[in-house]
């Protein structure tokens, strides 16, 4: 089936056969941030967003994105350096594998609530598993991310 | 600038969190033949006729492999030096089938489609057999699991196959029994651990292809890349030296990695076909047929005076192996070596065990291997004692706990207290904690009940007398470093840790160290990571390396400065002749290696220890039990750690953070079940359910560090110990909290309020004191 839709700022026209998920699309056209941790959306890895709302893209048809946009972490370049850099600072990226669904469930969450509350974002990342790190330290990362786009909204920091 | 014991930023955090493709399926080629397996689904059974004709006509496959297709020497998957521990029981594809999950078909194509339309018409008949489901009835059952002539065990370990035996021995000291006699007070009790999935967010993963010297390339998400080299080596019938292993960055392994699961498939896909093939575990191949952590039970029997003086301990482990036996005779050791050696005034001890065969999924190696499930049982015992004491079990413990100076009792990696700061471990988590005001329990206005509990930890550095270190360390014309590695960085951070000390040795900038690793064409030989060795060992040969290449460039700088060496001084950034009349920068020095030079400026070293010197670490827990639905949340959970000095303050306490959440995974959720004939249940993230971040509670970390004389910058582990203390400390705090002993992990909501429902009368009785 052919679909189009636009991927990372790009529009795409695609022949997506009707099994294929959005997941296997998406690395088909080189997104490979995007991950699989399960088949059974449990794990949060292959988040991406579709039209600025998180979807996990394992249990999502490609077909589905037809008219929509999608981005992935690979769209989100500047972004993701600007955030990791907080989850870097912590050591909290350890392996790695988790953070692309992660960060882009981090950046769906901003766009909702500017200053989330540690409770909040408990509750929104909730689906983002991590083995790795405990979550204690993602949460700092955060945390200390806010701040500084606080500060720099208040026109303070020169990180 | 000093970087040892400094937060710094992981030397790939960047690629990572920016989503680079590093990992394995990013890198396979596009055009790799798709490799699955065909699994068996039966427990235990004998394949009579398998017919593969009808599925080779599906278009696009290239291949499809049966037990007539491989050879015949068996081996064993564990990735561990040679002569592995682990009995040789593994064919790459076996006529008998012993467990849901094994084995039985190999099939390779061009999609994926076409795999999984192959596997579907491939004709199986099966024998089915009598399985052997139960581990407690597995030692001298009628029924064989490996019959076999050809099945070795190259290590005294005590097995024999032909009573499904796959390790046995007794240790001790002094006479248990008189002395247990003789105590005023006992604790005899039996603990339960499952087969608990390390489930590290990439699954087992591998691809293989051919180089242009007709050799095998393996890329491999694993923890050992030279025991892959030298076992597929053997396993494929080529040798170790048609075989080179690469490893790029790894989602997480735990220990999951340290056993070739995923290797071997497409490997001999592209030894039959010459074609690239890769694998790719399911989820659900993850859970089913993969390498988790040994299930055992443990008879514990420990003895006391009246004072607290922990006089006598007594352990007894069943451990189950599964289907083959990797890691099988060496995980079950660390049970008793790990737990008994936590206390210092034991006048007798005694530790037995049997590794069994069954026909469930093989175990393999998981963080902690072995010791998690010893410390909880002996610690669970503990707490128990302490109670029929009436003591306080921190008291308990301070009364007992194994002092730096003192003597181990039971432990195999040194009988000498080299390093320890568990006196002072406690008193800073006791600070921390609260603990005081917090034990044994406090009611909370809405009815639920909070309790606390208290753990000790200890696990090794490296395998003593066996586990090498390796590091190779080469001056550049820039005047920067490349650092090789043969340890593997699973997401921890050992290239970043292990450049900090380079750093440091070589008095450069952090940013001056290139780190690489792993492939084995050149990189230098390492054991691998696994039984908590890296900043250990390869560290110690990272320091040996680095100290030895520094005075080659020592001699070097002299020599352009045309005086003798003990004219000059070197301070990492140029050496210099004492007079000040003249320099070479570092860069100068590197350059001058590259033309008329007669002395390399690369130096490899390896270190092995004869020692391994343990860290040590205190966890305190608290929970809040709902006595109505006996549901358990986590409040908060203090762990606080001796590994020695931390090279990355910022990675070790990441590495507790997350050790901690997987141990409150293993205590509260992380459950394992079989259906009656042998299918495992908790197959998918969905029904083997890990923690979230709302099931963790508050974390809480700190360090009180010892200095371990035997590493340069007085280190230790810190890997494994940290999975150690969840599941004796909640189950204490559930105790105290409702009156329940869960015996068995996980501590689910049904165990604690069938056992609140059963006790109820006797529990109001122990709430008086």
């Amino acid at each position: 089936m052919e679909i189009k839709f636009i991927l990372n700022g790009k529009k795409m026209q695609v022949d997506a056969a009707p099994d294929l998920l959005l997941l296997d699309l998406l690395r088909e056209k080189g997104c490979y941030s995007v991950k699989r941790g399960c088949e059974t959306a449990n794990c949060g890895l292959c988040t991406v967003l579709m039209d600025k709302k998180p979807v996990l893209s394992c249990s999502m048809l490609a077909v589905r994105a037809d008219g929509h946009e999608i981005v992935t972490l690979e769209g989100m370049q500047r972004e993701a350096e600007e955030f990791g850099s907080f989850l870097a600072d912590q050591g909290a990226e350890q392996c790695g594998f988790c953070n692309p669904g992660f960060i882009m469930n981090v950046f769906a969450m901003l766009e909702e609530m500017k200053e989330p509350t540690e409770e909040e974002i408990g509750e929104y990342l909730a689906g983002n598993l991590c083995r790795c790190s405990g979550f204690m330290g993602q949460t700092r990362s955060i945390l200390a991310f806010l701040k500084y786009k606080k500060e720099q909204r208040e026109g303070g920091s020169d990180r | 600038m000093s970087y040892v014991n400094k937060p710094v930023r992981k030397k790939d955090a960047m690629a990572l969190v920016t989503g680079q493709p590093v990992y394995t399926d990013d890198l396979a080629p596009k055009d790799c033949l798709v490799v699955k397996v065909l699994r068996s689904p039966h427990a235990h059974a004998w394949i009579e006729e398998i017919r593969t004709e009808n599925a080779m006509k599906v278009p696009g496959i290239a291949c499809i492999l049966t037990y007539e297709d491989v050879p015949q020497d068996r081996f064993t998957m564990a990735g561990q030096t040679y002569p592995e521990f682990s009995p040789y029981d593994r064919l790459i594809l076996d006529r008998r089938m012993r467990f849901v999950g094994d084995a039985a078909a190999i099939v390779a194509g061009e999609t994926e489609k076409a795999v999984d339309r192959a596997l579907k018409i491939i004709k199986v008949k099966y024998k089915v057999l009598e399985p052997v489901l139960d581990f407690h009835k597995a030692k001298d059952n009628a029924v064989c699991i490996h019959p076999e002539d050809n099945w070795e065990s190259r290590f005294p370990v005590g097995a024999d196959n032909k009573r499904n035996l796959c390790a046995h021995a007794e240790e001790g000291d002094g006479d248990v029994e008189k002395i247990l006699a003789d105590c005023d007070c006992v604790v005899e009790r039996t603990y339960h651990t499952k087969a608990n999935q390390q489930a590290m967010m990439e699954t087992f993963r591998s691809y293989t292809y051919m180089d242009h010297f007709g050799r095998l390339n393996i890329v491999s998400s694993t923890q050992v890349p030279f025991h892959v080299r030298r076992i597929l080596g053997r396993a494929l019938g080529i040798g170790a030296s048609k075989v080179r292993v690469i490893k790029p960055r790894i989602g997480g392994g735990f220990g999951a990695k340290q056993t070739l699961v995923s290797e071997v498939y497409p490997a001999i896909v592209t030894v039959k076909t010459g074609k690239p093939a890769k694998m790719i575990f399911s989820r659900y191949e993850s859970q089913i047929c993969s390498s988790p952590r040994h299930e055992m039970e443990l008879k514990v029997r420990i003895g006391a005076d009246r004072e607290g003086t922990i006089r006598a301990i007594d352990v007894y482990t069943l451990s189950n192996t599964g289907a083959f036996g990797e890691h099988g005779p060496t995980t079950v050791g660390l049970s008793g070596h790990k737990s008994i050696a936590l206390y210092r005034n034991t006048e007798a001890y005694r530790f037995v065990y049997d590794v069994v065969y069954t026909n469930q999924m093989s175990a393999g190696a998981y963080r902690g291997y072995g010791a998690t499930q010893g410390i909880f049982a002996v610690e669970s015992a503990v707490n128990e004692l302490a109670e029929k004491l009436h003591m306080d079990p921190v008291v308990l413990r301070e009364k007992n706990m194994t002092k730096e100076g003192g003597r181990f009792i039971g432990y195999d990696g040194g009988t000498e207290v080299t390093s320890c700061a568990l006196d002072r471990c406690m008193a800073r988590a006791k600070e921390m904690f609260h603990w005081d005001e917090k034990f044994p329990r406090r009611v909370m206005e809405n009815g639920k009940v909070r309790g606390v509990g208290v753990a000790m930890a200890m696990q090794g550095s490296s395998i003593a007398g066996v586990d090498v270190g390796g590091a190779s360390v080469k001056l550049n014309e820039d005047g920067s470093y490349t650092l090789s590695l043969g340890a593997t960085d699973m997401g921890t951070g050992c290239d970043t840790v292990l450049s900090q000390m380079a750093a440091d040795t070589l008095m450069t900038d952090y940013d001056n160290i290139v780190v690489f690793g792993v492939d084995t064409d050149i990189s230098p030989y390492d054991s691998g990571s696994y039984a908590s060795a890296t900043t250990y060992i390869a560290g110690k040969a990272v320091v040996k390396a680095c100290e030895s290449l520094k005075e080659r460039i020592w001699d070097l700088g002299a020599g352009m400065l045309e005086v003798p060496r003990e004219e000059t001084d070197f301070d990492g950034s140029r050496v210099s002749r004492k007079d000040g009349s003249g320099a070479v920068s570092l860069e100068e020095i590197g350059i001058r290696g590259t033309f008329g030079n007669n002395d390399s400026l690369q130096v490899t070293e390896n270190a092995s220890s004869p020692i391994s010197p343990p860290p040590f670490m205190v966890g305190m827990a608290e929970v809040e039990v709902d006595r109505e639905t006996g549901s358990v949340e986590m409040i908060d959970y203090v762990a606080v750690v001796d590994c020695g000095t931390p090279i990355n303050p910022n990675l070790a306490r990441v590495q507790t953070e997350g050790g901690i959440a997987q141990g409150i995974g293993m205590a509260l959720f992380e459950d394992i079940q079989y259906s009656e004939r042998g299918q495992m249940l908790n197959n998918s993230l969905m029904q083997y359910k890990i923690p979230t971040r709302l099931d963790v509670g508050k974390i809480r970390v700190d360090f009180e560090s010892s200095f371990e004389g035997s590493h340069p910058f007085g280190a230790k582990s810190i890997g494994e110990i940290v999975i150690d203390t969840p599941c004796p400390a909640i189950a204490a705090a559930v105790y105290n909290a409702a009156g329940v002993r869960v015996s068995e992990m996980p501590i689910t909501p049904e165990k604690v309020a069938m056992g609140i429902a059963g006790i109820e009368c006797e529990n109001c009785k122990k709430d008086e004191f």
